[in-house]
């Protein structure tokens, strides 16, 4: 009887699901509220790991909870600890959650709520958490290995040092367009500029006193920051409304980018417990409690979505980004539906503090889960808004016009009516001079909790959460880009002392000057571009990021399906293997259509082309024509780029397919590195916690 | 209810690392027995455990997109 009451209920949330989903899909021209999101994405979710990771768990991955784990064989009360599976859920969703499902459903929003919408769920539940989940097992299995490690040994030294060089340039191009995004939030807004300022010093008081004046007293210390951080959003109007003040706070995109990079070399030279230690203290709690609180409102609040379920846009034609919407839906939702990044948590981190293998469906499909769920509150921020307003934030001003007239007409003249009027009074309302052309993703947001957050929590302080939004992103960009930047000096460092063996010396300082600055002149120079781009730059690097972030997604589902071969379990290899070849797929058309594209607004190629017949011409105005040079040669390096991109992910997947075959042909391949059988001892006296 | 509140704020001081030191002492007192008792190498004192923690806690990739 139970049990037919519990197949019961698991009917109900399938039929529930499949009508929210359907209801999703099937509307059409009438507002729809958004509680049908956030009810076909708890079903979806409920079911997939009810049902698939439960499977996949039990025989395929075949995960044994009488096995010690590298957390209790190699305990040694730091790194390695074996801990309650709800910290380690804790540790790994804060690890894996960054800005990207904030930023990519914001851009992907041009197509319409559905397209984006349906990808972020059966994406995750069928590719993202697999991933993860699959990854998390298999570095489990290997004394806690690194995803690079764990290619070299199980692949071959080609699939490895292509593993590396794909992880060091998803970094580089990572970090170039989350600064752009930061620069397109404090433009000309003294009140964003002063409270993202602000971060630094909170973040250093708060790094002495847990240093120094308490040592250890993380809780105490991070209070103290996130009271500080709380007022610095308050101060922030006293700044903007100050005469003299606020000019201080009033910059350029251009040198806001160079304070971002001088930001950047600080932070990746200065200690660790000075900046970035503190800071990230300080964005966890933020992000954890910031994500709480949407999901509170929106269920409060239930707001309508207003834009259309599909725009006209996904012929290509967008503003935001150019490209259809096969492929380029798919590759601007990375995280949130499928991010090879979050491999590298994945192996290596987490695993450190995984006590027993049951729970790794829960940490590594679940954790996954919980991502994609806030990626589906970005889609509905970002969909609640007027469909005019949002353009008129997101469109840059290379695309629609720099004057408010000539934008607010082009983007009426598209079907979504907007009015100079309404959006003066919405910046007045958010605490803004403007809101136009403030591509990236982050301002729109902004705007779309604010007005949630307003709705549900009171009207009167519009202003103080479109600020509070812009710090919560900006915090935990700022996060990413000094951690960023500190792994991509480690990463150099180490490559560096292969050739000159005092380089690779991570506490010498010439080195570390030297490396530091050559990864910060590596995102410093994409970052320069982007904002010098009057089209937006966000149009060419969010793509990029995409592609680079698909290709480490693809490379660890590589490294998953050769070992599936490798252990036998042929007949299960299509569930890492199918992700993996809708990944190729998309990247490998993206990639292509990014480099050979006709169109200028797809093609790299071809926009330099263009631009290089204009300049020749002469028909370029004098701003223009004074930085086409450098856009033209950017547009070649991005070509090249992502050709390097695709031939890596393809020479990964040839490397993979060969070991396969090789292993299936009864040829000798490298031996699977899996540490041995031991049993596990936490088992009857897990009770210290 | 005491008792939720109990468990969330145990939860809250592991997940910040608030209690490390704690768990490190309790490693201590469990694995480096015959340590304490040769006197050979105490435990460290908790400011120089928590510089050890924190610098070993950022040496890799630690944050995502």
């Amino acid at each position: 009887m139970n049990k037919l009451l519990k197949n019961a209920i698991w009917i109900l949330i399938a039929v529930l699901g499949a009508s929210a989903v359907s209801g999703i899909a099937l509307n059409r021209g009438e507002n729809i509220s958004a509680l049908w999101f956030i009810t076909a994405a708890l079903c979806v979710y409920a079911i997939a790991y009810r049902f698939y990771a439960a499977w996949i768990a039990a025989t395929v991955l075949v995960v044994d909870d009488s096995r010690a784990t590298p957390a209790e064989r190699l305990d040694n009360g730091r790194d390695f600890v074996p801990t309650n599976k709800w910290i380690v859920f804790g540790h790994h969703f804060a690890a894996i959650a960054g800005p990207g499902p904030l930023v990519g459903p914001t851009l992907a929003a041009q197509f319409g709520f559905l397209p984006g919408t349906l990808w972020i769920l059966f994406g995750a539940v069928l590719g993202g958490c697999v991933q993860d989940m699959t990854t998390l097992f298999l570095s489990t299995r290997r004394d806690a290995k690194s995803l690079g490690q764990m290619t070299r040994d199980e692949l071959g030294p080609l699939g490895g040092t292509a593993a590396l060089i794909g992880t060091f340039a998803i970094m580089i191009i990572l970090i170039a367009v989350l600064g752009l995004v930061v620069v397109n939030a404090m433009k000309h807004s003294p009140w964003a500029t002063f409270t993202v300022s602000a971060t630094i010093p909170i973040a250093m008081i708060v790094g002495v006193y847990m240093r120094y004046f308490r040592p250890g007293q993380v809780l105490e210390a991070s209070a103290l920051g996130v009271i500080l951080l709380l007022l610095s959003v308050a101060g922030g109007r006293f700044i903007d409304d100050h005469e003299t003040l606020r000019i201080v706070f009033d910059h350029e995109g251009l040198i806001l980018a160079w304070c971002v990079m001088a930001y950047g070399f600080a932070a990746a030279i200065l200690p660790v417990w000075l900046l970035l230690a503190p800071r990230d203290y300080l964005s966890t709690y933020m992000k954890l409690g910031t994500i709480t609180l949407l999901a509170v409102a929106i269920i409060m609040l239930q707001p309508d979505v207003k834009m259309p379920a599909v725009t006209q846009f996904i012929d290509g034609t967008g503003p935001i980004f150019g490209g259809k919407l096969f492929p380029f839906v798919f590759i601007t939702i990375a995280c949130g539906a499928i991010s090879g990044f979050h491999a590298l948590i994945a192996s290596g981190t987490t695993p450190k503090l995984l006590s027993n293998e049951r729970d790794i469906r829960m940490i590594g499909y679940g954790g996954m889960i919980l991502e994609s769920f806030v990626a589906i509150m970005a889609m509905i921020a970002a969909t609640v808004l007027d469909p005019g307003v949002f353009f008129a934030i997101n469109s840059p001003a290379g695309v629609v016009g720099a004057e408010a007239i000539e934008a607010v007409a082009k983007i009426s003249s598209w079907g979504y009516p907007v009015t100079v009027e309404q959006m003066q009074n919405l910046a007045r309302q958010m605490g803004e001079a403007t809101l136009f052309a403030r591509t990236g993703g982050a301002p729109s947001l902004a705007v779309g909790m604010a007005s949630i957050f307003g709705s549900a929590f009171g009207e009167g302080m519009l202003a103080l959460w479109y600020h509070f939004a812009i710090m919560f992103e900006a915090i935990f960009i700022l996060t990413t880009l000094d951690a960023g930047t500190r792994v991509g000096r480690f990463m150099l460092q180490d490559m560096l002392g292969n050739i000159w063996p005092k380089m690779g010396e991570t506490s010498w300082t010439p080195s570390v000057i030297l490396t530091s600055a050559l990864v910060v002149s590596g995102w410093g120079y994409f970052l320069y571009i982007g904002v010098i781009d009057p089209n937006g730059g966000v149009n060419i690097l969010w793509p990029l990021f995409g592609i680079a972030n698909q290709m480490l997604a693809a490379i660890a589902l590589c490294v998953a399906t050769g070992i599936l071969v490798k252990s036998g379990k042929l007949k299960y290899a299509w569930v890492t293997g199918l992700p993996l070849m809708w990944l190729v797929t998309i990247t490998t058309t993206a990639a292509w259509q990014k480099i050979a594209s006709e169109d200028i607004r797809i093609g790299f190629f071809a926009a330099a082309n263009d631009l290089t017949d204009k300049l020749a011409a002469g028909v370029l105005p004098p701003a223009k024509a004074a930085i086409a040079p450098q856009l033209i040669f950017n547009l070649h390096l991005d070509a090249w780029l992502t050709l390097f991109f695709v031939s890596l992910l393809w020479l990964i997947v040839f490397d993979m397919l060969h070991v396969c075959v090789r292993y299936l042909s009864g040829k000798p391949v490298l031996p699977l590195t899996e540490s041995p059988h031991m049993p596990s001892r936490l088992v009857e006296d897990w009770v210290r916690d | 209810m005491s008792g939720k509140i109990k468990t969330f704020w145990r939860l809250l001081r592991r997940l910040s690392g608030d209690d490390a030191y704690e768990q490190y002492l309790k490693h201590y007192a469990r694995h480096h027995q015959a340590d304490a008792e040769l006197e050979c190498h105490p435990p460290l004192s908790k400011a120089d455990f928590f510089k050890q923690w924190q610098d070993e806690k950022w040496n890799g990739i630690k944050r995502c997109c």
